[in-house]
Formats: structure tokens, C-alpha cells, sequence
């Protein structure tokens, strides 16, 4: 069974709520060496057998079309996942 | 004039729009996600909520049911469609509006009576309202920042599409305090506060949001009579 992994991330000028938060969240804990966090999304598409150049094309166009909205975000990657041992 | 008001799964206001549409003297038609039927309605409501319980991007998953290819090619055709809260974030989706919401800038979900100015009243759903007016209905959302690049702001501003204005303090982060837009031809517009909430005295903050339902009465006749 092949994978593909897209990471959509937000585009660098929109305001990341969820990140300040995080970076905000951090120091409490003693992590004190981060001075920003983006927070981005990662999706693992499943197919039957293995990732061909067929299927990345259609995660190309379902991470352009459905999983990320270009008006926020960026898709930043899409790739086969390394092999997994059964 | 019948009136569609559309159930998503996590829809939440669908009711009080039907029940907006009749105070306002419509016939309020129920329309259902998965049917691609507008059931020859004259014109619709994208209703506030949570469809899909807002997974992936709010509005995303909704903007391709069934029934948002009838929408978006009424849409396109002339027919008047209001998106409010979550039907806001869905007509960004399906590229009726342009823009997109993000989560408010202060992270809380703001629950409150808004102040707004009506900052374009060449819309099919504010054509009832005095240029300039000022009116308040509830705003409650969590995810409710309009953002948009410069130019499209500019355009938006330019051709006098920003049709709904925060007054007093910005509460969520909406870049030039921008409530709600309308598309190039004003048959489409998206807002996030909740006229639906203020249509009847002791229900909420007052009356001021029968306004959008009367102008599209109102528009409506006109086209029926044109």
C-alpha cells in the first residue's frame, strides 16, 4: 500500500493564531530558545498499490483544489512516504 | 417570493433564517445539502453554523455538497444568495466571494451585539437600508478575520463591495474592519454577524436585520415586474 504526504502550511503574511498561541505556551515550559511557531497541516493519502506518477498528479490537484485554500495557504509538499516495513 | 434556506450537517441557524424569512413575509423553503434541487426558489440563505463541525477549512467540505453547484450557477445567473456566518465562510469557499476567514486575531470566540455600518446599499440585500445606515445584530463566531491580499481589498473598497463595516472596536481581526462583501454584480452577499437573530422585538438586539430580508423582497418584485 503506497502513501502520499502533503503539508499545506500558512502563507507567510496571514496571521497564525494557532502558532502564537504555541510560541506563547513554550517558554512556560522552560523551551525558551523559539522565537516563532507556524502551525501547518500534514494529510496522508492512501492508495492500493504504489504512489505512480498518475497518483501524485491527482494529490497535486486535490491538495490545490480541496486540502489547502490558496487564499491562506500554501501546499509547501507533496510526496510518496518512504516505504513502511510490513 | 420562496426563499431557500440550505441544512448542511452542522448547520446551526437554519431555523432562525426560515423563521427570519417569515417574519419577513416569505415563504421559507427548507433545501437539504445533499439534493442538487434549489426547488425553484427566488433567491438563498447560507446559514451560520458549523458544517462539518468546521474540519479541514470552515466551509470547505460544504462548498462541494451537492447542492452548491446549483447555488454557485444560480449565483451566477442573477439569484440572490446570502451567506451569513458559516454560509459566509462557504461562499469564500466556492469562490462566490473572494477572501477567505480566519480564526479571530485575540483566539476567543466573540458572542455579542455588533454595531455596523451599511456601507453599500447597491446590493440585493441591502437595497432596503439608507446609505450609511448604522444598525446592530449579534456577532458570534470564532473564526470570523476576513483577509484578503491588498489588491483585493482595494478592488473590494474601490468598487464599492464592502457593503458591511465593524463600527467601534475591530473584534476580530478583519483586515479594514470588513463585515461582509458582495460579488461584482451585488446578487451575493456574505457577512459574518447574524441578521437572522434581530428580527423580532424582545428576540435579541432589535429589528435591524429584517432589513437584508426585506431588500431581497423587494429586489425580487422588482425582477418579477421587470
Amino acid at each position: 500500500m503506497g502513501r502520499v504526504v502533503i503539508d499545506v502550511m500558512p502563507k507567510p503574511e496571514i496571521l497564525d493564531p494557532q502558532g502564537k498561541a504555541v510560541v506563547g505556551a513554550l517558554p512556560r515550559l522552560g523551551f525558551d530558545a523559539f522565537t516563532g511557531v507556524r502551525q501547518g497541516k500534514r494529510f496522508e493519502l492512501e492508495v492500493d498499490g504504489e504512489v505512480t506518477p498518475e497518483v501524485l498528479e491527482q494529490a497535486r490537484a486535490a491538495a490545490s483544489t480541496l486540502l489547502s485554500n490558496p487564499v491562506i495557504e500554501d501546499v509547501v509538499s507533496v510526496r510518496a512516504a518512504e516505504e513502511v516495513p510490513a | 417570493m420562496r426563499i431557500g434556506v440550505v441544512t448542511f450537517p452542522g448547520s446551526l441557524d437554519d431555523g432562525d433564517a426560515r423563521r427570519a424569512v417569515r417574519l419577513a413575509g416569505a415563504e421559507p423553503v427548507a433545501l437539504w445539502h445533499a439534493d442538487a434541487d434549489l426547488r425553484g426558489v427566488d433567491a438563498v440563505v447560507l446559514p451560520g453554523g458549523f458544517s462539518y463541525g468546521d474540519y479541514l477549512r470552515c466551509g470547505a467540505i460544504a462548498s462541494f455538497a451537492p447542492i452548491m453547484g446549483e447555488v454557485v450557477a444560480g449565483a451566477r445567473r442573477g439569484l440572490p444568495v446570502l451567506g451569513i456566518c458559516n454560509g459566509f465562510q462557504v461562499l469564500c469557499e466556492s469562490h462566490l466571494l473572494p477572501g477567505a476567514l480566519v480564526r479571530n486575531d485575540h483566539q476567543k470566540f466573540v458572542c455579542k451585539d455588533q454595531r455596523l455600518r451599511v456601507e453599500s446599499t447597491a446590493t440585493a440585500w441591502t437595497s432596503a437600508f439608507a446609505a450609511g445606515a448604522e444598525i446592530t445584530v449579534p456577532l458570534k463566531n470564532g473564526e470570523g478575520g476576513f483577509v484578503a491580499d491588498d489588491e483585493t481589498l482595494d478592488r473590494l473598497e474601490g468598487e464599492g463591495r464592502v457593503v458591511f463595516r465593524y463600527l467601534g472596536a475591530n473584534p476580530n481581526g478583519s483586515l479594514r474592519g470588513i463585515a461582509g462583501i458582495a460579488n461584482e454584480r451585488g446578487n451575493v452577499v456574505g457577512l459574518m454577524p447574524h441578521p437572522e437573530h434581530a428580527v423580532e422585538e424582545g428576540y435579541g438586539p432589535g429589528t435591524d436585520g429584517l432589513g437584508l430580508f426585506a431588500s431581497v423582497l423587494g429586489a425580487g418584485l422588482a425582477a418579477v415586474g421587470a
